[in-house]
């Protein structure tokens, strides 16, 4: 029989994001390496990275007005438990890495630009010393984020592919009948 | 993949053979490795012998030392405040807000190129002058230009491999004349733009120099026509060179202390000039002129009247991208421009965080 399937809002949001997120941190990763593709990256890494932003909170919020499915019966406690918080230590991430990347921005004082004149006010004041503890961090948070949807990533292959469970199933692109 | 097809016993499938489970851990692992192999891909792990703008200031440290909390290159300067006048001429070739009629409040900085903070002014040192113009909404135009006609590089890979023949040998104080033959051989441009900079004879003051943005933009204008662009602020002051009184002056500041004096009898100026290039015209080899008759508009005037020593918050924190731009001045494809974006950028990171010495130039130097 076919796992329950987490409500096709959170389906949505859960794909769409993995995909940003995942492009985000190769941008991350290969423009701070390139000096012919710099440019070009940055201006695309800022407006994405605003965007994650905004939709992280609509996905939190969307989270808790959803009903979720229940965990499949091959998830002991311990395993729910560890699934539980990583799913919010990964939302934490989600909210508070472009937070620091505009944080960053603001106090190295650089403008904010978003797509041609559009561009967002500073959150913090200038100041250098906040600026390189903040940049720091981006990079710090930044392999968390990495390491994190590769364990993600990791358990559900090892769910899917050895336990045979239909874990991925619950949160597939595509609708699965329940019966 | 979901099928209705899974046999009875619910929830359980059949069970995996040991190799098979094998196989399929193998997988998931290759699966991973393949995703950490990627990222370290992109993050130039495989290719330790490319340019990266780490390794490009990387290069800057290995010339010139580390000196705690200063530009990696341009480190000795100071600060300066003004206005531009935009006298609306601009216009026509941009929709930036700074070439409408009107003021706009300027940010700068007045430089030396190279890694030492403390270097002794000489003639012959780049003069650089960096400027940030803070648009009425909010945007920003940030420029870096030098007091040298054309750029000796045209592309990053020949300013780092410069940079790296042009060390002075630990015991004859100078470059190896090796060294330096092989990156004159292997870069052709550099020879024939020396000879262009060496024609140019150098001012006897930063008030009296004119300075250059040498990479090609792209002004578009309200109507979206895109035309390249070079710009140059063109000192106020009369042409001057420098005299011998002053190339025998004991004191090591004595351009920035001229410079000091200067602003502080009078508001020192230059005019914004915009060169427009046409068709055929090299937009992404900063090595190469354009023709004297190119068309020259006059954008307006740039007023400094304010001299500061670098404190916290000024200039000194000011990263001199020149690719922050104002809607209406787009980059060209000259590859220096993204290079300069980036190695900045690496610059400002690791130098903010370090802490701060004293600038050559103190702020009791700058008082009147």
């Amino acid at each position: 029989m076919d796992p329950q399937q987490f409500p096709a809002s959170m389906r949505f949001f859960h794909w769409l994001m993995a995909a940003m997120v995942l492009t985000m941190l190769g941008i991350g990763v290969a423009m701070v390496a390139s000096l012919a593709d710099y440019h070009q990256l940055v201006s695309i890494h800022r407006p994405v990275g605003i965007l994650i932003l905004v939709l992280v909170v609509i996905r939190f919020v969307n989270r808790r007005l959803s009903t979720l499915p229940p965990f499949p019966a091959t998830m002991s406690s311990q395993e729910r438990f560890i699934a539980h918080v990583s799913e919010m230590l990964l939302y934490t991430l989600l909210f508070v890495q472009p937070l620091v990347g505009w944080g960053m921005l603001s106090a190295a004082r650089y403008p904010i630009v978003m797509y041609g004149p559009l561009h967002l006010f500073p959150i913090l004041p200038h100041s250098v010393m906040l600026y390189a503890a903040l940049r720091k961090a981006h990079t710090v948070l930044a392999y968390f984020l990495f390491l994190a949807f590769i364990a993600h990533f990791g358990a559900v292959l090892f769910h899917t592919l050895i336990l045979r469970d239909r874990l991925l199933t619950r949160m597939a692109p595509y609708r699965a009948i329940t019966r | 993949m979901p099928s209705d097809a899974t046999p009875s016993t619910e929830n359980q499938p059949a069970r995996l053979s040991v190799p098979s489970i094998l196989a399929r851990l193998a997988g998931i692992g290759v699966v991973i490795l393949c995703l950490v192999g990627g990222f370290l891909y992109l993050g130039g792990w495989f290719t330790p012998h490319e340019l990266t703008p780490a390794r490009f200031v990387n290069g800057f440290e290995k010339v010139y030392g580390i000196h705690s909390g200063f530009r990696r290159n341009h480190a000795k300067g100071v600060c300066v405040r003004g206005f531009f006048d935009s006298n609306g001429q601009g216009a026509r070739l941009s929709k930036a807000v700074v070439f409408r009629t009107g003021r706009v409040p300027v940010i700068g900085r007045f430089s030396f190129g190279g890694g030492n903070p403390y270097v002794g002014d000489t003639p012959d040192a780049i003069r650089g002058l960096g400027l940030m113009s803070r648009l009425r909404d909010g945007e920003e135009w940030r420029t870096a230009m030098i007091n040298r006609p054309v750029f000796p590089f045209n592309t990053p890979q020949a300013f780092y491999d410069n940079l790296i023949a042009s060390q002075p040998e630990p015991n004859t104080h100078k470059p190896d004349p090796a060294k330096m033959a092989a990156f004159v051989a292997s870069y052709p441009e550099f020879a024939r733009a020396a000879k262009i900079i060496q024609s140019h004879e150098v001012s006897s003051g930063f008030d009296n120099s004119t300075f250059n943005g040498l990479n090609a933009f792209r002004f578009v204008n309200a109507a979206s026509v895109s035309t390249p662009v070079r710009w140059s602020m063109v000192a106020v002051n009369a042409f001057k060179p420098e005299d011998k009184p002053q190339s025998t002056n004991p004191d090591k500041n004595y351009l920035f202390n001229d410079f000091i004096a200067r602003i502080h009898s009078a508001p020192l100026q230059w005019r914004l000039i915009l060169t427009v290039g046409q068709p055929g015209d090299p937009t992404d080899d900063a090595t190469i002129p354009w023709p004297e008759d190119r068309e020259h508009v006059n954008a307006g005037t740039l007023t400094l009247d304010e001299v500061e020593a670098e404190t916290p918050g000024n200039c000194r924190d000011i990263n001199f991208d020149p690719l922050v731009l104002p809607v209406g001045i787009a980059p060209s494809d000259d590859p220096l421009l993204s290079a300069r974006s980036a190695v900045y950028s690496q610059s400002f990171t690791r130098r903010a965080g370090e802490k701060k010495e004293a600038s050559a130039i103190t702020p009791s130097d700058v008082q009147k």
